[in-house]
């Protein structure tokens, strides 16, 4: 009798749990308490904070492959690479290209802003990480989740979910990085600088855009041919303004139920046994000098492109070239607006923030061609 | 003498204190437009009286849309 109540026992769970468990449940917690009481990027955070906490219970076999219900969401979605590209389409059909339209000249300062990852890839390799982790760390500089996570599934999938967490992370802390970065880069007469309004952009323009930009991109750098095409294709059905439907649907009922099966399975790559090395440490400080890195080389290109330019640039939009949309173009129109409270940058800055995102898609591209 | 108060920027109208004959200083604040899920508020480009009102609470504007008009 009593042996039996001890075979039962020892079926449960509570027998099992390591020091290591508890440790990621605190992590877990701690990230859905950001979400909840400081909206953290709550659409990620929440899932992903409750997806550790799941991967840390004993016994579940949750995440055991083949079998478990996190597995086949974590092996299907992001190993089969269907989410990543499915969360593009919907930002492609909530993405106006209007704004970059209008000042084709700031796309250069969302590709400036890619430097951060380069810069990071080098720095890290130099230090001994393999290429492929260098990589992965380095694209967190890119401020963009699901490119980081569709990178990662194939350069370094055990790295997978504390990069994410890391980019999901420095993307919620975007108001507290970057205006620092911006202050000490520029000068406050160079902060207030207006930008010339920019010319009207017609409706066949914006039709062609997606569609133009597929084809040239995609031949540049196939690789990143997943990841640009659902984006596009999502932006042509919102232009097109003959499917509203379908952009309805893709930048709303998929794109949330996407964004439930992306963060769940996220969390649960983080078991205590993965998460708690040395490594995660790099990662975190890689990633956010990727950031700043990423967020300096966008501003000091704009004062650059200044030098030659009689119409000048307000350099803070250099900011903006990183890809987290629209964080970045709003924390570049809080800090103009501090020192000149008329000075009205926010559309301006989308057009780097989204050539920013195009900018990481095409980093991830060459990282995969290079390194896959 | 009267000035048009422009839309810097496009976006809804989701607040605004405004009345035909409403005495309002240069840069204050009169009304509000929320573009990105950030609110810009837009301030009177001089002092004067409100003339015409073109908008309304909750009316989607265009960039350089006409807000109002004031009358010095």
């Amino acid at each position: 009798m009593t042996n039996d109540l001890l075979a039962l026992f020892q079926t449960a769970g509570f027998f099992y749990l390591t020091p290591g468990m508890l440790l990621m449940w605190l992590i877990g917690a701690t990230l859905i308490y950001l979400a909840i009481a400081k909206q953290y990027e709550p659409l990620l955070l929440l899932p992903i904070g409750f997806g550790i906490l799941l991967a840390n219970l004993p016994l579940t076999g949750l995440m055991e492959p083949e079998e478990g219900l996190l597995w086949r969401f974590y092996h299907f979605g992001i190993q089969w690479e269907i989410i990543p590209p499915l969360i593009f389409l919907g930002l492609g059909a909530l993405t106006d290209f209007g704004p970059l339209l209008a000042k084709p000249v700031l796309i250069f300062l969302g590709a400036g802003a890619q430097a951060g990852v380069y810069l990071t890839f080098f720095a890290a390799s130099a230090m001994g990480f393999d290429l492929k982790e260098a990589a992965t760390m380095g694209i967190i500089g890119g401020a963009d989740g699901p490119t980081t996570i569709f990178l990662a599934a194939k350069l370094a999938p055990h790295m997978l979910g504390s990069c994410a967490v890391a980019a999901y992370s420095y993307m919620a802390l975007v108001p507290i990085i970057q205006p620092p970065v911006m202050r000490l880069l520029t000068t406050s007469k160079e902060r207030t600088i207006r930008m010339k309004k920019g010319r009207k952009v017609s409706p066949l323009e914006k039709i062609l855009f997606p569609i133009v930009a597929t084809l040239v991109i995609i031949l540049l750098v196939p690789a990143a041919a997943p990841l640009i095409a659902m984006f596009m294709l999502g932006n042509l059905f919102r232009e097109a303004k003959v499917v509203e439907r379908l952009t309805h649907a893709a930048q709303n009922e998929l794109l949330n139920i996407v964004t439930i099966f992306l963060g769940l399975p996220v969390g649960a790559t983080m078991n205590a046994a993965a998460f708690l090395q040395p490594k995660v440490l790099f990662i975190f400080f890689f990633g956010l000098f990727a950031f700043i890195v990423s967020t300096a080389t966008g501003i000091l290109l704009a004062k650059l492109m200044n030098l030659f330019r009689k119409e000048k640039i307000n350099p803070l939009l250099g900011a903006a070239g990183v890809s987290a949309v629209p964080m970045a173009a709003r924390v570049v129109h809080k800090v103009g607006s501090q020192y000149d409270k008329k000075n009205y940058l926010l559309m301006f800055a989308m057009g780097p923030n989204v050539a920013g995102v195009i900018g990481t898609v095409i980093a991830a591209g060459i990282f995969l061609t290079l390194l896959g | 003498m009267s000035e048009e108060i422009l839309a810097p920027l496009a976006g809804k109208i989701i607040q605004m204190d405004l009345e035909v004959g409403k005495a309002v200083e240069e840069d204050e604040e009169i009304l509000v437009i929320e573009a990105m899920k950030m609110e810009t508020p837009v301030f009177a480009p001089c002092s004067g009286t409100i003339k015409e009102i073109k908008v309304k609470k909750g009316d989607d504007v265009e960039e350089d849309d006409l807000l109002a008009i004031i009358e010095d």
